[in-house]
């Protein structure tokens, strides 16, 4: 069973408690922008087998929104962030790297 | 290749079984094929098959990382149906269940097609509105199906409790051609109808990058060696993403886990296929005695083949509500598969950004019913660059906002 500890109010839930929001730090292209990059933007998505940062929301908690960084590939869990970034802070960065070494931001 | 009878059952058991041969070939890859398949599971290897039989294209390989058949294709809960709303989805999964009829005399080999029927309850005054709409759209689309009311169901399958305490049984959409299939045979039978026609089926090799020159795909590196080819088709359902990642472009899918479980066998108590939408479940009895049972998919990405427990608590919960008398049932198996979510719930047949290469995925939660159809409309696509069964199902309609919604008819249960 999955468990995610909210940042905020400091609980490990276990995914009963929350709903999944699908993939994280997308960016938003909105009116105005290209055909191809709107495209991209609502539907392509790389769909990793392996480090993926995502969503999710403590529905059955305190009601927040919060991002999580997993592997897809194990379901290991790297760590829990606050929604208000639009990149993986350093210490989520940080724990990815000691067990992946290999790995690189996209 | 020596056909498959009641004869040669005779003959072979005349002289200890010694007679019967390999039912597909294991060959050595060779330099190049006209067509390259990535995915030996049941869309893959019904591709090929019908390139084969349909467009004299004999010079295939079917690639498969695992073994054939490994993945979704042994991992389904069997069910074949058509009664989809949209037009485009008719006719498919129609072409599909129409094919199945015959696919045991077309293969000569016994994939144990079961049209015994395919209940979908309506246990809210939504529901029935809907499953009516969907009948009256059926009619319309020569699909043969009925909305039922629940003296029928009760007639039908007299194990469903019709007064449950939530959700009373108010009536049901009835397919009764569809039912259910070996799922293993398919892949087998048409494996075996492959390595017949000379096309060369290669398990235990990943295919580890897709080569292109100017565009255009000429070949592909796999764990044994490159393999040239012509044309492309990436048929692998959950790792769609991947594969089109090697190939240089993304797709609109997301993968996540969808389970199912079967219980100890018993005697025969259902005949038909019940899908209990509502309450989230579907069962039907297997030949074994099993009950085959499956319920909803995860909700985020997930390559791990294993589902989240609390899906299979919700699942059983629901269908021990719809049929008590399964409430002392023992659980003998259990498993996932990685399925392959588009947002509109509704398949991908289609040519790529990459010239030469194509895409049959996106068949999430509900691909083995469609396997002819898939495999028949994918192989026309390769060969002639158009068919109209696959037009629709295109990834520029995503672009186009031309969406192919099925989000009722299969985002839930299959």
């Amino acid at each position: 069973m999955l468990t995610l500890t909210c940042p905020y109010c400091g609980v490990a839930a276990c995914e009963t408690e929350l709903s999944p929001g699908g993939e994280a730090h997308l960016k938003r292209f909105g009116p105005g922008s290209s055909d191809d990059d709107f495209e991209a933007y609502l539907f392509l998505r790389p769909n990793v087998k392996g480090v993926h940062f995502e969503r999710w929301r403590h529905a059955m908690g305190c009601g927040k929104w919060f991002l999580a960084a997993r592997d897809t590939a194990t379901l290991e869990v790297f760590g829990t962030y606050s929604a208000q970034t639009t990149e993986p802070p350093p210490g989520i960065v940080e724990a990815i790297r000691a067990k992946r070494p290999d790995w690189s931001p996209t | 290749m020596r056909r498959y009878s009641a004869f040669a059952i005779a003959r072979e058991a005349a002289r200890h079984h010694l007679g019967w041969e390999r039912a597909w070939a294991s060959p050595t890859p060779k330099a190049s094929y006209d067509v390259v398949i990535v995915g030996a599971g049941g869309h893959g290897l019904a591709t090929a098959y019908y390139l084969g039989r349909n467009h004299g294209i004999r010079n295939v390989a079917v690639i498969e990382k695992g073994w054939l058949g490994g993945g979704n294709t042994g991992r389904n809960t069997t069910i074949i149906r058509s009664n989809y709303l949209q037009d485009p989805s008719a006719a498919i999964y129609e072409k599909a269940r129409s094919l199945y009829e015959t696919l045991s005399q077309d293969l000569n080999y016994n994939v144990m097609f079961s049209p015994r029927g395919v209940m979908m309850l309506a246990q809210t005054e939504h529901e029935i509105r809907g499953y009516q709409r969907t009948a009256h759209a059926n009619a319309l689309q020569g699909v043969a199906t009925e909305f039922i009311g629940p003296s029928k169901v009760r007639e039908l399958c007299p194990i469903i409790n019709i007064r449950g305490p939530r959700y009373p049984v108010l009536g049901a959409l009835w397919q009764p051609r569809g039912g259910t299939a070996r799922h293993d045979a398919v892949a087998w039978g048409y494996a075996r109808a492959c390595s017949d026609m000379g096309m060369d089926i290669i398990q235990q090799t990943e295919v580890t990058g897709v080569r292109r020159e100017g565009g255009r795909v000429v070949g592909v590196d796999t764990t044994r060696g490159h393999i040239g080819c012509g044309k492309l088709g990436i048929v692998v359902a959950g790792h769609s993403g991947v594969m089109a990642e090697r190939a240089g472009f993304r797709l609109p899918i997301e993968s996540v886990a969808l389970q199912a479980l079967v219980s100890e066998p018993i005697k025969p108590v259902m005949d038909v296929v019940v899908m209990a939408n509502t309450v989230h479940g579907y069962m039907s009895q297997s030949d074994k005695g099993e009950m085959v049972i499956g319920g909803g998919a995860d909700g985020y990405n997930n390559y791990t083949q294993r589902g989240s427990f609390h899906h299979v608590e919700e699942t059983v919960r629901a269908l021990v509500e719809t049929f008590p008398i399964i409430s002392r049932l023992k659980m003998l198996r259990w498993w996932g598969g990685i399925v392959d979510m588009t947002g509109d719930r509704s398949p991908i047949i289609s040519k790529t950004p990459v010239e030469g290469v194509f895409v049959n995925c996106g068949w999430g939660t509900g691909g083995f019913k469609a396997i002819p159809g898939s495999g028949w409309a994918m192989a026309e696509l390769m060969a002639k660059g158009h068919s109209p069964l696959a037009a629709e199902f295109s990834l520029d309609r995503f672009r186009e906002g031309k969406f192919i919604d099925e989000s009722v008819a299969a985002g839930v249960a299959h």
